[in-house]
């Protein structure tokens, strides 16, 4: 790593590559698919249990890591060259927990009720260990933008899963979507219910394992050799 | 300079804590005023919602002007008092901990008259203990100063799907219609039991299955809170 690092700057040869180079494109969308955070990489599940039974906190939970992730991804990498290894966890710690700290002061400002909803997920997204693992593994190698992208797209990997997960809860736990009545009501008057067992936490854990289920049967670069 | 060397490590962390010491106050004192509103929008809404009323957060300053239309601060005897707090800017929690502090006699407390097609209702702020932090409510009494018209509960972190449950409808549901006065005049509050007692009973409704401590909380709350407008109420009547 560290002498990756130190060669950059003096390799100043490259600011003409473009800002969405194929790698570049790569690392913004391969968290998406390939390479997810929760289905592929089965990190940060315990906000995505938690959060997801409404689609509106979800997408603001999603927003919220993915501004962190990207943020403290960049500011890492910016410093990196100047983080004293030794107590470069703890340096990574303080930045995401001021990151986090800022989100969870702007959610409360902003969207309170919101903010209320997520009560102690936000101040949680500290300890996803999303952000942590790409800081570790990406930032403190790895220039500036290309960390920036690394951790929007992680942050967007992370949230397309939320959103599909919520949609799934929301419509049969709730009949509703983004707080929308979706099911009409001559349905539940035909004898319709919502499904409550869909609002509880192991439920969403069911659903996530589907979506790795059907991803990994159909992703070939996914399917292990027999 | 090394940057491994021990005083480069002291100069970063420390360079490091202050930069994110003053960001974070800087955000802090910058976002304040906003927060503080939207817990003023949130107080207003939970006084609503004891009648009944329900609120968004953008009506419902206009909807709170309109409707609350008398806001009084009682003392210890129950007689009203001029003081330089507004009724709605006492904080309940400091006015409770005077008693520990022995300044008992001069707790203020906060009443709401709210005023729908012709009546008025009166709603009481609550604060106590659950099972892990504070809860509150507001509760709404009719013009007899006697009968439940409505309640909201709040919680700081009670257990989801246990304690939590008493923000739920169907737990407030429950309180309507109760009484806080038995028929000769004695106060005895609103109750929550196991099993609810009788169906006829205008003093308990029925708790939270699982969630002991925080029921018994709730009416604690309801008691101790509501015995300091005891005095006020049989003034009025």
């Amino acid at each position: 790593m560290s002498t990756d690092t130190i060669k950059a700057p003096t390799k100043a040869k490259e600011p003409a590559a473009p800002l969405f180079s194929a790698k570049n494109k790569r690392l913004l969308f391969d968290p998406l698919n390939d390479n997810n955070p929760i289905t592929v990489q089965v990190l940060g599940i315990c906000s995505a249990l938690a959060v997801t039974v409404k689609m509106k906190p979800s997408i603001v939970m999603a927003i919220a890591v993915l501004v962190v992730t990207a943020f403290s991804n960049l500011i890492i990498s910016c410093i990196r060259n100047i983080i004293p290894t030794r107590i470069r966890i703890i340096v990574q710690l303080t930045i995401v927990a001021a990151m986090v700290i800022l989100v969870d002061q702007f959610l409360k400002a902003f969207v309170f009720d919101v903010s209320k909803q997520l009560s102690v997920f936000v101040g949680l997204i500290i300890t996803n260990c999303i952000v942590m693992g790409r800081l570790e593994a990406y930032a403190m190698a790895n220039k500036p933008w290309p960390s920036f992208l690394d951790g929007i797209g992680n942050g967007l990997g992370y949230g397309l899963i939320l959103v599909i997960v919520s949609t799934i809860r929301e419509l049969l736990g709730s009949g509703e979507l983004m707080g929308f009545r979706i099911i009409p009501e001559s349905i539940y008057k035909m004898g319709y219910f919502n499904n409550s067992l869909i609002i509880m936490p192991p439920m969403a854990l069911i659903i996530v394992g589907l979506i790795i289920w059907v991803q990994r049967s159909r992703n070939p670069k996914l399917i292990e050799p027999r | 300079m090394d940057k491994d060397s021990n005083k480069a490590t002291f100069l970063f962390s420390t360079g490091m804590v202050i930069v994110i010491a003053i960001l974070l106050s800087l955000a802090a004192i910058g976002l304040g005023p906003y927060q503080a509103k939207n817990i003023r929008i949130e107080k207003m809404q939970n006084i609503l919602s004891a009648v009944a009323i329900r609120t968004t957060p953008k009506n419902a300053e206009d909807i709170f002007l309109k409707f609350i239309t008398e806001q009084v601060v009682l003392d210890k005897k129950g007689d009203i008092v001029t003081s330089n707090i507004a009724a709605f800017d006492i904080d309940l929690k400091k006015e409770l901990d005077k008693a520990k502090t022995g300044d008992g006699d001069k707790e203020l407390f906060p009443l709401f008259v709210c005023n729908n097609e012709g009546k008025s209702f009166y709603v009481i702020p609550l604060r106590g203990k659950g099972l892990w932090g504070p809860i509150w409510g507001y509760i709404a009494l009719e013009g007899d100063m006697n009968t439940v018209y409505g309640v909201s509960f709040g919680h700081k972190s009670e257990t989801p799907g246990l304690g939590a449950e008493i923000e739920m409808t169907q737990f407030l549901e429950q309180f309507v219609g109760k009484k806080i006065f038995d028929e000769s005049g004695h106060f005895v509050s609103v109750k929550v039991l196991k099993g609810g007692g009788a169906p006829n009973n205008l003093h308990g409704v029925d708790a939270v299955s699982g969630a002991t401590v925080t029921s018994n909380g709730v009416s604690e709350m309801l008691k101790r809170t509501l015995n300091n407008y005891i005095p006020y109420f049989k003034k009025t009547k």
